[in-house]
């Protein structure tokens, strides 16, 4: 297997998940391509520690997942709180902090 | 070696799909499936890769809670579970064209610099090896994680109480 197949797999996901934070209305959609974005970078992180035979690649993927973990509760929270003082979550309503 | 690539090729195949429609779909709902496929897609490259632990992680921890987590997201925040007209931005072709830019870019530069780097074939790293690693070398970052989930916890708590 050559390295670059991984790498060019995980950058597919990247750009789609870009796409899909900067394209998507609903709080919950951004979330997900959130977890779209962190999951094409573990992807490089264990084929990077595979191609230099080093544990690391896999410890701070594990990391990621820890932090995704956190950060999808913390974010649904505050979609949450969104939703109960605004009655939507739609995101391009939220422009009252614009100049 | 073969069998590797194309075991590597059908999932990368349904990985992409199930990543458009994760993006592109109408249905919160279906979009939140579309990610189980995807994330499982991302569990069996971390196979592929040697990387069982990982793999395994992914399952239980994304598919497992994450996803579920998205859904309770979906349902307390009232989406329609059909169809919904205004997912999106009025503008996509913007975003769409900045993701394209950064695609070719990153394409570029790792075609240019990892061109014929190959993989070694036997690499399996052990759930033995990846304990061993985060409880000697790791056990800081480690810790800083775990009162990081605990603070992410009373603060996800702290918010989205009702007063």
């Amino acid at each position: 297997m050559l390295l670059v197949q991984f790498l060019l797999l995980s950058s597919v996901l990247f750009c789609i998940g870009v796409y899909g934070v900067l394209a998507r209305k609903n709080g919950v959609m951004v979330l997900m391509s959130i977890e779209l974005i962190l999951n094409a970078v573990n992807i490089n992180l264990v084929a990077f520690g595979t191609m230099t035979n080093n544990i690391a690649g896999e410890v701070f993927a594990l990391f990621v997942i820890a932090i995704a973990a956190a950060e999808v509760g913390v974010g649904l929270a505050i979609v949450l709180l969104i939703f109960r003082n605004r009655n939507s979550v739609d995101l391009s309503s939220m422009d009252s902090m614009k100049g | 070696m073969v069998a590797q690539n194309v075991f590597f090729g059908i999932m990368a195949l349904v990985m992409i799909c199930s990543a458009l429609k994760v993006v592109s779909t109408k249905n919160v709902v279906h979009a939140a499936l579309w990610l189980v496929v995807l994330l499982a897609g991302v569990a069996g490259q971390f196979l592929l890769l040697g990387a069982e632990f990982v793999g395994v992680t992914q399952i239980l921890v994304y598919i497992g809670a994450v996803v579920v987590l998205l859904l309770f997201g979906v349902m307390l925040t009232k989406a329609s579970l059909g169809e919904e007209a205004d997912l999106n931005m009025p503008n996509r072709a913007l975003p769409a064209v900045i993701a394209a830019l950064m695609f070719g870019v990153m394409t570029y530069a790792l075609i240019d610099t990892f061109r014929d780097t190959e993989l070694p074939r036997e690499s399996v790293t052990t759930t033995a090896m990846v304990s061993d690693s985060i409880f000697s070398d790791y056990i800081v970052p480690f810790e800083a994680v775990s009162v990081l989930l605990l603070a992410a916890l009373i603060g996800a708590v702290v918010v989205a109480r009702k007063e």
